[in-house]
């Protein structure tokens, strides 16, 4: 096995409008099938990608906002959420989906997904990661 | 391309899978797997029902991996394997369950 890379996947953009959102959660998917450590942050308008209850009735997009929920599953377990941008939007975390993950090692217990941090805490994570990929 | 059930027809992709997930009914499975020589059993249906279940909830076919793991959950560790469900789906579980099943080619098939 080659040596494990971090990589982190930033989303800035709000998830409709254009395919950005929609591109970057499947890249992510795929990527997580070849073991790498893997993270995902939301930042700016990218907080709007995890708001709770999307309707796309008329964008003629289809809802994808299920699928974060899968991110567990394929062991997408660190996702970063900016505290300033949900402020500036006069959102909170109860406004996002609950994303959890399952340890199989631990009976299946499930464990948050989600770490709320500071714009200065994301660029000590940012520090720390090897590959950006930029959506 | 298309495949017909009870002289109704269904339209597939030229992979094979079926156009419009919402049209599914469990004659698609039954005419798929008839052209691919083989017999659905009881196990058979427990995953494609599983993987339907999957898609109604996630919006997305599973990757073998994450399937493997998620069946090992839900039906047994002894199911949960890959040698199982290659044993079912000689075609690959990903491919050919989800393909029967209606759904799309799953994320991170390559």
């Amino acid at each position: 096995m080659s040596e494990i890379k971090k990589f982190m996947y930033v989303n800035r953009r709000a998830p409709y409008g254009t395919i950005y959102a929609w591109e970057s959660l499947e890249v992510v998917l795929i990527g997580a099938a070849f073991e790498q450590d893997v993270s995902m942050a939301f930042i700016d308008d990218g907080v709007y990608q995890l708001t709770k209850g999307q309707d796309t009735t008329g964008l003629e997009m289809k809802n994808f906002s299920p699928t974060y929920s899968a991110l567990g599953d394929y062991e997408v377990t660190k996702i970063y959420i900016e505290k300033e941008s949900l402020e500036e939007r006069g959102l909170t975390l109860e406004d996002l989906q609950h994303l959890t993950w399952e340890d199989e090692d631990e009976d299946w217990a499930e464990k948050d997904s989600i770490k709320l941090v500071s714009r200065a805490e994301m660029a000590q994570v940012f520090a720390d990661q090897d590959v950006f990929f930029n959506f | 391309m298309a495949i017909e059930i009870d002289g109704k027809s269904y339209e597939t992709d030229e992979e094979g899978y079926l156009a419009d997930i919402t049209q599914w009914v469990p004659g698609v499975a039954d005419v798929m797997s008839k052209e691919d020589d083989l017999e659905l059993t009881e196990e058979h249906w427990d995953i494609i029902n599983f993987l339907r279940e999957y898609y109604e909830e996630y919006q997305i076919a599973p990757a073998v991996r994450v399937l493997t793991k998620a069946v090992s959950k839900r039906l047994g560790k002894e199911k949960g394997n890959s040698k199982y469900l290659y044993g079912l789906f000689p075609y690959g579980p990903g491919k050919q369950a989800c393909r029967y099943a209606g759904l799309p080619k799953p994320t991170g098939c390559v």
